[in-house]
């Protein structure tokens, strides 16, 4: 019986679209009391329901505005649902994009501390990583410079390198397969390849096909806020080929 | 309630590295460093002095150590909360990534302004031996406006942070504010003739003053004024109460607006 890793339940994200952005005092009481507070609404999902299990590679696909950034977004815990709960079993790394806790003043490596600690792991651990990291990232002495001085390819193989290297248990990646050079880009396929075969969750979202085809056992399709279907690649990728045919 | 602990568990190291960040970052750049966390009150207070006490005729020997102990205070009162109400917002693209609790932001930048401003007290040990204050069994008492203090600030915080995500002017707002409780701290007079005028109020509505009141009594030797400390106390777990309460209502809704 497998290990469910991530579980969504009647998860529905209602956004707000003031006509008018008001964010001081004066305005907002002037509006409050010529009642001209309008706000409309946004159904982003709508009563998502999902079981992923230990070890599943889902991609998740859907046209533009389908609503995929949103679900990641509630799943690593950055928003909270409107309506319905998320629960995740053991770590997330969330390469939703690479350098989140960054400090641009601060070296190579102290970032590499600050930054596992924002994904909640111990000092210990990341002590224990530290060299490994150092070395995945091919930094070398650029480890002791600046952020700020980093290129952006820096930044990215730093951050993958954190935040492949920590074991987490559930791996978010929006898009971001691999970065750096073709040889560094071959280091990360392998990587992530490690990472599956160790049996961690992964939860994918692309909009290339072929590439989710490549990763993911299983697929869910969005369409405006709502999973239009969720199974085996096959069955949800040919789905998907009808609608963007 | 053992879910919220568990999860300060686990992002403990977070709240360290944040503190350790808040205050690297202070002094990386600035030439005189940690020095300047000593020398500017001592420039302050030698300018007070020299207005409040020489030039209106105080012929109290001691009033330096008066002036710079409600002066370190306050600087630590107004600092922290500023940067505390501003802290969601500076910290806007982290948490729309990746989940840290939110609290922690304003926690790390009240400790690390608590952590500045404990060693800005270097500088009071130092007048005070000059000037011959004798240190009595009294001072161990300043624990206690010590430990009061920053949970009064963390409090004050919380509802400044969460207000400033919504309402970007309370900013100016709190300055105001700020600079009428400077005047109402007593830092730089005595309070005993607005107290015998009947407006001892005004200087007790500052919830500050009363902090000031007993961190004075225990450096000079008084016992703890009972009612300061009351108030002291009622006026930190109020608004740690309070603060919490309006922080943990609507941190939801911080990543939609900043």
């Amino acid at each position: 019986m497998k290990k469910t890793a991530v579980d969504v339940s009647h998860v529905s994200m209602r956004f707000n679209l003031a006509s008018q952005k008001v964010d001081n005092l004066k305005e907002y009481f002037i509006k409050l009391i010529r009642k001209e507070l309008k706000y409309k609404e946004f159904w982003a999902l709508q009563d998502v329901n999902l079981r992923i299990d230990q070890g599943d590679r889902v991609g998740i696909l859907g046209l533009n505005g389908a609503g995929k950034s949103t679900l990641l977004k509630i799943i690593a815990g950055v928003l909270k649902p409107t309506e319905g709960s998320v629960t995740v079993k053991g770590r997330i790394a969330p390469l939703l994009e690479l350098g989140a806790g960054f400090e641009k003043e601060y070296t190579g490596a102290e970032n590499i501390y600050l930054y596992g600690a924002v994904l909640g792991y111990p000092r210990e651990f990341i002590a224990e990583k530290y060299n490994e990291i150092i070395e995945f990232s091919e930094l070398g002495k650029f480890i002791d410079v600046p952020l700020k001085n980093y290129s952006s390819g820096m930044k990215s193989r730093l951050g993958f390198s954190i935040a492949t290297i920590v074991e987490p248990d559930v791996l978010i990646l929006d898009e971001v397969l691999a970065v750096g050079d073709a040889k560094f880009k071959k280091k990360c396929e392998a990587k992530i390849q490690s990472m599956f075969d160790k049996g961690v969750t992964v939860l994918f979202v692309s909009h290339s096909l072929a590439q989710v085809q490549k990763i993911c056992n299983k697929a869910i399709l969005l369409e405006k806020g709502q999973v239009l279907a969720q199974g085996g690649i096959e069955e949800v990728s040919a789905i998907y080929e009808e609608k963007t045919k | 309630m053992k879910k919220y602990w568990n999860n300060f568990k686990k992002y403990r190291f977070l709240l360290g590295e944040l503190v350790k960040k808040g205050i690297t970052l202070r002094y990386r750049r600035s030439y005189l460093g940690i020095l300047w966390t000593l020398i500017e009150p001592l420039l302050t207070m030698i300018v007070l002095t020299v207005v409040f006490g020489t030039l209106l005729g105080n012929e109290d020997k001691q009033f330096p150590v008066y002036i710079l102990s409600g002066r370190l205070l306050y600087s630590f009162f107004s600092n922290s909360t500023k940067v505390a109400m501003k802290s969601i917002r500076i910290n806007s693209s982290m948490i729309k990534k990746v989940y840290v609790p939110k609290y922690m932001y304003p926690l790390a930048s009240i400790l690390t302004d608590y952590i500045i401003f404990l060693i800005s007290l270097i500088i009071l040990v130092a007048v005070g031996v000059v000037l011959q204050v004798k240190p009595t069994f009294y001072l161990l008492q300043v624990i206690i406006p010590l430990a009061v203090l920053p949970i009064m600030c963390y409090g004050i915080g919380l509802i400044l942070a969460t207000l400033a995500v919504f309402f970007r002017d309370l900013e100016y707002i709190w300055s105001v504010a700020l600079m009428l409780l400077m005047y109402t701290s007593a830092i730089f007079y005595k309070p005993a003739k607005i107290i015998n005028g009947g407006y001892g109020w005004l200087l007790e509505i500052n919830p500050l003053y009363s902090v000031v009141v007993n961190f004075r009594n225990s450096i000079f030797g008084a016992p703890l004024d009972q009612r300061a400390l009351a108030l002291s106390i009622v006026y930190s777990v109020g608004f740690l109460a309070i603060g919490a309460f309006m922080f943990y209502k609507k941190q939801d809704q911080f990543i939609l607006h900043v």
